[in-house]
């Protein structure tokens, strides 16, 4: 449901992913684990097109944004369209200031859906409630605290209904328990059959909650399996000097 | 100052113009003898300005232009003056009705050239520079200079006795000049009557040199006039270059005025009718009229600047008519020039910092032009240059749009360090949310960029109040042109100065106390970022 091809993106001559491929089944959690720098984040924001790769081709159901080094209007059109299908989360949350929590799930359906109020008032609490937030849903961001606005920034992306969320670290800004909010809202998701990218440093969660655990390094996928396996039997160097460092 | 202004306009329609399309001097006489010619049936008259064709609108600074053109003390709201009375009859004689326009002294000329009014009337001497820019009249009144002294001082009653001392007198005059040719170190010359009398009085001057009209209505209980006439300034009437037709009327009204006498008793009522009038008329005759106008207004200054209790009363009662009118013309300008300041601001700093180069590249430098060049050019420019070029603004429409467009360069850096305040997180998240690019700058980003930027908006706001002052360089009257007017027409900078202060406070007051609302919700907005 999401095929990236020999994506390639350098950013002033240094080469910083070397032609990625992934396959994502429908359903799936995936973790992406690496040592920092490996362009583990430029690979992730080339799939939404947040970067634009310099070579490369992804899908997201039916639509195909080829990239080609020289990004233009039609190629915007496109990766709008894409961006459609497609969630994000961010490590530093990055909701809207300006809105209350309620507003900032609201905004994008009513704005970019033309969705009306009254619908997107009931998607966005629903999406509220799923993630635990009903109780301060009228506050701003800031009177939250980071694993609340975390879980809001998730069910922000989510009132779009997008068939693959990506995800950028999503707990490295914050305290374990935290974290585990979050974590657990994420693996209900997964329980619902979402589709799911996640860029982590947490590797009790990449092992006990993905079906697939992507090892990159210096811009490449080095190894990629099932996480049982991978964690207790790495297969590449690479992979075990990176495991043997965290553990 | 005053006079700095008059230059940058002379300098900019001589720029913009093309010169007058009658270039011809006419030698006095040469109009003198004109005027003599019977009246011949001649061509409808051009009168620029006017609304219909009975309609003669005049231009003169009356502004503390007492005995020439003036608000009367006793009226506010009514005009007098012996050029007033002049204009009038003028004005009856050509089956007209006068309208008096205000006008700055260094508007006067320039405005002539924009066809804003028909005619100017302001004691202009008829110099060579004088008659190079304008189309003059027969002369209307001929007078001397004179030497005013504190009632002390004695001895100092020629050029000559002057010599070595300090004296005052107005620029641009025949009697500055007369004092550079003569001891050019000891000169002072000033923009306004006022501050001279005053200067001469508390000290500063050892003597003024100055018209006799205006010694006459200017000396005052300490001072005195001594030594005999000095020179000879004779006051035209001002046409445009292009209109010699309208001159020609006018001319010819003014001989007969001089002819029935009719100047004789204008004059005679504001006690300015002198050995010079009689010898350049040659009207030897003594008319038994009493200097009412003279009188008249001696009375009520004595009345309205008395230092009693219910002077002062009488007097500032008298003034808030107009200072009210005045804070309505500030507070009118401003707010308009700052709605377009505000919205014009946040176009070029969108344009700056989203827009194709060439666009960035436009933006960026008109926001360097308008706050690399003065306010002052500005204003002159847009209200006397843009004509040339096909757009005549009303003076207020001028005054808004040279304030907002001058703001608006100011507003567009403020919104620029707004925008670029706001971290880059934003726009990635709107744009992932699908978000177009116009969306996530209106939904996103400017709603952020904004409320960081209203405090500083506001302050700006408070400078703008203040900077519409200079809009009374194109004939608005704002709360400083109605302090200029009031202050020096009643020799009462304290008072009135503390009245228009307060009312400067009381319009700005309501801004200031938003500036801090929003500044309490800027400090929210930060808070956030922390967090
Ligand atoms: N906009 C950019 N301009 C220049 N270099 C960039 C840019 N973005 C990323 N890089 C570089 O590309 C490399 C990969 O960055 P990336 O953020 O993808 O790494 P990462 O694997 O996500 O690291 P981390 O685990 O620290 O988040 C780094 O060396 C980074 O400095
Ligand atoms: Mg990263």
């Amino acid at each position: 449901m999401l095929r990236a091809t020999d994506i390639a993106k350098s950013f002033g001559g240094n080469e910083i992913l070397r032609g990625i491929s992934l396959d994502v089944e429908r359903g799936e959690l995936i973790s992406i684990i690496g040592p920092s720098g490996c362009g583990k984040s430029t690979f992730l924001r080339c799939l939404n097109f947040l970067e634009h790769p310099d070579a490369g081709e992804v899908r997201v159901e039916d639509v195909t944004v080829t990239s080609t080094g020289q990004w233009n209007r039609t190629d915007e059109a496109r990766a709008h369209r894409l961006r459609g299908h497609v969630g994000m989360v961010f490590q530093s949350f990055n909701l809207f200031p300006h809105r209350t929590v309620l507003e900032n799930v609201m905004l994008a359906p009513m704005q970019v859906k033309r969705m009306d109020e009254g619908r997107a008032h009931k998607i966005a609490s629903e999406l509220l409630e799923k993630v635990g937030l009903v109780a301060v849903k009228n506050r701003y961001p800031d009177r939250l605290s980071g694993g609340q606005q975390q879980r809001a920034a998730i069910a922000r992306a989510l009132a779009m209904k997008p068939s693959v969320m990506l995800y950028d670290e999503p707990t490295s800004a914050l305290d374990p328990e935290l974290s585990e909010e979050v974590l657990s809202v994420m693996r209900a998701l997964d329980a619902e059959g979402m589709t799911q990218l996640v860029v982590t440093h947490d590797m009790r969660f990449a092992r006990a909650a993905s079906d697939r655990v992507l090892f990159m390094e210096a811009g490449q996928i080095v190894e990629s399996g099932d996480p049982d396996v991978m964690f207790a039997n790495p297969r590449e160097p690479g992979t075990r000097r990176f495991l043997r460092t965290l553990l | 100052m005053k006079r700095v202004v008059l230059a940058l306009v002379l300098a900019l329609c001589g720029f913009l113009n093309v010169t007058g399309l009658d270039g011809r001097a006419l030698a006095e006489d040469m109009v003198a003898e004109q005027a003599k010619a019977p009246a011949a049936p001649v061509a409808p008259l051009r009168v620029p300005g006017a609304t219909d064709d009975r309609d003669l609108p005049w231009a003169s600074d009356g502004e503390a232009n007492v005995p020439y053109v003036f608000h009367d003390p006793a009226h506010e709201g009514r005009m007098t003056g012996f050029e007033y009375d002049l204009m009038q009859a003028i004005s009856a004689r050509m089956g007209r009705h006068g309208r008096f326009v205000q006008n700055g002294w260094d508007g006067l000329i320039p405005g002539l050239s924009r066809d804003l009014y028909a005619l100017v009337i302001d004691g202009i001497e008829m110099t060579p520079e004088h008659k190079a820019a304008v189309l003059f009249s027969r002369p209307y009144y001929v007078t001397v200079d004179r030497i005013v002294l504190r009632k002390n001082e004695t001895g100092l009653d020629t050029l000559e006795a002057l010599k070595g001392h300090v004296v005052g007198t107005i620029k641009s005059t025949a009697a500055e000049r007369l004092l550079l040719d003569h001891d050019p170190t000891n000169v002072r010359s000033y923009d306004e009557e006022t501050n001279l009398f005053s200067d001469l009085k508390n000290g500063r001057l050892d003597a003024i040199l100055i018209d006799e009209p205006i010694a006459l209505y200017y000396l005052a209980d300490d001072l005195k006039l001594v030594g005999p006439p000095i020179g000879r300034v004779a006051y035209g009437i001002a046409f445009p270059k292009n209109n010699p037709g309208l001159r020609d009327a006018v001319d010819s009204v003014l001989g007969d005025l001089m002819n029935d006498g009719t100047l004789h008793q204008i004059l005679a009522r504001w006690n300015l009718w002198t050995p010079q009038m009689a010898d350049y008329t040659g009207d030897q005759t003594l008319l038994d009229i009493k200097p009412t106008a003279w009188a008249d207004y001696r009375q009520t200054m004595e009345r309205m600047s008395g230092s009693s209790v219910k002077a002062m009363v009488h007097r500032y009662v008298s003034f808030l008519p107009l200072v009210l009118s005045g804070a309505l013309m500030t507070l009118g300008v401003s707010a308009l020039a700052m709605v377009l300041a505000v919205a014009v601001g946040l176009i070029l700093a969108l344009a700056r910092a989203y827009g194709m180069a060439p666009l960035r590249w436009l933006a960026g430098l008109y926001v360097e032009v308008v706050r690399g060049t003065p306010l002052l050019i500005q204003v002159l420019f847009i209200f006397y240059g843009l004509p040339a070029f096909g757009l005549r603004l009303s003076p207020f429409a001028a005054g808004v749009l040279s304030l907002g467009l001058n703001y608006a360069a100011y507003e567009a850096e403020n919104y620029r360090a707004g925008l670029m305040s706001v971290p880059r997180g934003q726009m990635e998240a709107a744009i992932a949310l699908n978000m177009t690019h116009m969306q996530a700058l209106r939904l996103v980003i400017v709603p952020q960029a904004f409320r960081t930027v209203v405090p500083v908006m506001t302050n700006d706001f408070i400078a703008l109040l203040k900077d519409s002052s200079l809009v009374s360089v194109i004939t608005l009257t704002e709360l400083s042109q109605t302090y200029i007017r009031l202050s020096s027409t009643y020799y009462d900078y304290i008072g009135t100065g503390l009245m228009i202060g307060l009312a400067y406070l009381l319009v700005g007051l309501p801004f200031v106390r938003l500036a801090r609302m929003a500044e309490k919700r800027m400090g929210r907005v930060v808070a956030k970022g922390h967090h």
